[in-house]
């Protein structure tokens, strides 16, 4: 008989310890990047973009992996987000410099706050809009809430870039001289933070109803939950988190302007909570990574190679891209749902999967895989010999038809003559 | 029998339901009373309209004449709008004034709850997630107390009685199971217990038994009278296996083209000619 092989739950207090000595790494890690004793300043640029992406990549997985509500609005949020830091953080000094064709509006010139708050202010201001444009565009489903969304998206852009909105955005010139980053804890624990929250509220009953939504909507309010409501509550907490992530980036950027908020951001969002899984936090977080990481360090690609002298033609800047999409692609084909699916990271699945490689090798040393095959064959051998004694005896019989068929006609013949 | 069961005060009182659809009548003037723990049966040719009385009841379509109390307390009031005004053809016009609709959340949170004829489970989420978050609308704390687990006393009594309903339905065994994994009368059951995981007073099955085989229709049977005295339950139920409805129903209710034909105690309906005509058909 060959062995089951039984998935074992490590005990509680194994797992908190596992978990803390995780997060101690993480804040290690995040030190020694941050003194430089570690990587360069570029890998912690990478790394900042990739925890910036990892929050916006869970709020917008909120909507539409757990939710079930197909949003692209994402890049809007974003936008208000980081214009809101970007307009309350620049240096009262610098912004005759920024605005410098024409002068900033009276009313905020001297006013500026710090950053903290200006993120808190850019996160509200941008769940305040997704509340009022979610009350009529929520009834929409599927694909033309997708295109609702896009086109608020673009509206925000839009009305940034707008000649009347020059005296406070700055319009197509864009703003710079936002003060950056001094240290890399900050965009790490806020987004650490934000993720932190989003998983409480999915795994509160809250998030429950939001699965459920998703599963089926139908059954979902005939259990008693209102689907606006909920639909609304997540697009709020999304949008929310997608302007403190905004914020981040435009301090990350130092300098942000209307065009760095176009339905391309959304596409590389909705890529990362794709390949990540639709419905899963670390999933999301994981390919964030990978996909800021990969990005980057793909950039070989773009760059002129030669073999002995001889360049070879096609790699020319814009082959990182299509290796891009064609790991992408290969990624898509063989994890259809993502890397993670909707499952999330427990330590009890990674110890099962350690656990999964000695079983195996036992079962191979036992033989079992041997009987089992043995066992298969022998099956099918036994399925043909019954094919081959059924088909043996209806050829048997039409044999018989045949002939009896030719004494009949010869029979006929005969008669005739 | 009859006189018996209406001294109990009724929980569901349908009154003049009609629901067109343009110029089909799905449902015509439909009276309907179900009292306190009593069940009682609907039943009639396919496409006699049940399953959309069952809609009207939960709100999920508003019904284009007609009034719906529960507890005595009105739940959902139409009357003819629009284009149905110039469609609407019967008696009771102007009889229901008021406006008042319902969404099928709001029903539930009344106390009505419902399955399905076509089983429409959470797919994905596990038998236990399943009956875990029909009991969302109980909850009582907002967003923020939810989400910083200041209502982990509510929650613990939530997975409490996940555990008690999952007991008493005997799915306790498989509740890590993902739904739609389970056999067929497996996930009827599951459906029976979301539905009464949202507390209710009213239970509407629709076809609990369809697909099963006569054994386990029978357990089935049984089984609904238990969950009616344990949860002290009225039920309306659509059912077409007729060795099930009349084994428990206490009054049926027939239903053909969209108007009641007949109602009464099992035995009645079972000699009505009314009721054999649709049924059967008549001799030539």
């Amino acid at each position: 008989m060959p062995m089951e092989f039984i998935n074992k739950k490590l005990n509680k207090s194994t797992k908190l310890i596992l978990t803390l000595l995780l997060v101690l790494a993480c804040i290690i890690l995040t030190y020694m990047l941050d003194k430089g004793i570690i990587g360069t300043s570029y890998t912690v640029r990478i790394v900042r973009i990739a925890v910036i992406y990892s929050l916006i990549g869970v709020s917008m997985n909120l909507v539409n992996g757990f939710t079930g509500v197909f949003s692209l609005g994402q890049a809007g949020f974003m936008a208000i987000g980081a214009y809101c830091v970007g307009i309350f953080t620049i240096p009262v000094d610098a912004r005759a410099n920024v605005y410098y064709l024409e002068p900033i509006s009276d009313k905020i010139a001297g006013f500026v706050l710090p950053f903290g708050v200006a993120l808190l202010m850019g996160g509200l201001l941008a769940a305040l809009f997704a509340a009022l444009i979610g009350a009529p565009i929520l009834k929409l489903k599927s694909d033309y809430l997708a295109i609702a969304t896009l086109g608020f998206s673009e509206i925000i852009r839009a009305v940034i870039a707008n000649e009347q909105m020059w005296p406070i955005t700055n319009g197509s010139l864009g703003l710079k001289s936002i003060p950056g980053f001094t240290t890399l804890f900050a965009p790490v624990l806020i987004s650490a933070a934000g993720i932190t929250l989003m998983v409480l509220l999915i795994n509160s009953s809250y998030g429950r109803a939001f699965k459920a939504i998703r599963e089926d909507e139908t059954a979902a309010e005939s259990m008693g939950i209102n689907l606006f409501k909920h639909k609304e509550l997540s697009f709020v907490v999304s949008a929310f988190f997608a302007g403190i992530g905004g914020g981040l980036l435009a301090t990350h950027l130092t300098a942000i302007d209307s065009n760095q908020f176009k339905i391309a951001v959304t596409y590389e969002l909705l890529l990362i909570i794709v390949l990540g899984g639709l419905g899963s936090v670390t999933g999301t977080v994981i390919s964030a990574f990978m996909i800021s990481f990969g990005k980057e360090y793909l950039r070989f690609f773009d760059a002129a190679q030669s073999i002995g002298g001889w360049q070879i033609p096609i790699f020319r800047p814009g082959l990182r891209m299509v290796i891009f999409s064609l790991l992408l692609m290969a990624v898509v084909l063989f994890w259809r749902r993502g890397l993670m699916g909707r499952k999330e990271f427990s330590w009890d699945g990674i110890y099962n999967f350690f656990r999964k490689w000695p079983w195996r090798f036992k079962k191979l040393m036992r033989g079992d895989y041997k009987t089992e095959a043995k066992t298969k064959r022998k099956s099918i051998a036994a399925g043909k010999a019954i094919d081959s004694a059924a088909s043996k005896s209806k050829r048997a019989g039409r044999k018989a038809d045949k002939t009896a068929d030719r004494e009949k006609k010869k029979e006929v013949k005969a008669d005739a003559e | 029998m009859q006189n018996n069961a209406e001294a109990k005060p009724n929980v569901l009182r349908v009154t003049d339901a009609t629901m067109q659809f343009g110029g089909v009548v799905a449902l015509n003037n439909l009276n309907l009373e179900v009292n306190k723990n009593e069940i009682i049966g609907l039943i009639g040719p396919n496409g006699a309209g049940k399953t959309t009385a069952f809609n009207v009841i939960t709100g999920v379509y508003p019904p284009t004449n007609g009034a719906i109390y529960l507890n005595e307390h009105m739940i959902i009031s139409n009357h003819p709008q629009g284009k149905m005004k110039t469609l609407y053809a019967g008696e009771n016009n102007g009889k229901h004034n008021e406006v008042k609709v319902l969404t099928p959340d709001r029903i539930t949170k009344q106390g009505v709850a419902r399955t399905f004829q076509n089983i429409r489970l959470f797919k994905e989420l596990t038998v236990y997630e399943n009956v875990l978050i029909a009991q969302h609308v109980k909850l009582k704390a907002n967003v923020l107390e939810a989400t910083l687990k200041l209502n982990y006393k509510e929650e613990r009594v939530m997975h409490l009685e996940t555990l008690r309903l999952l007991e008493i339905l005997g799915l306790i065994d498989v509740k890590d199971y993902v739904s739609t994994s389970l056999p067929y009368g497996k996930q009827r059951h599951l459906e029976i217990a979301r539905a009464l995981a949202t507390n209710p007073q009213l239970l509407l099955l629709d076809e609990p038994a369809a697909g099963m085989n006569p054994q386990e229709s029978d357990e089935l049977m049984h089984f609904v009278g238990r969950i009616r005295n344990d949860f002290d339950l009225s039920i309306l139920m659509i059912e077409h296996h007729m060795q099930v409805i009349m084994g428990i129903c206490d009054r049926i209710y027939v239903l053909d083209y969209g108007s009641l034909i007949a109602d009464g105690t099992p035995a009645e309906i079972q000699k009505n000619p009314k009721v054999i005509k649709a049924y059967l058909g008549v001799e030539e």
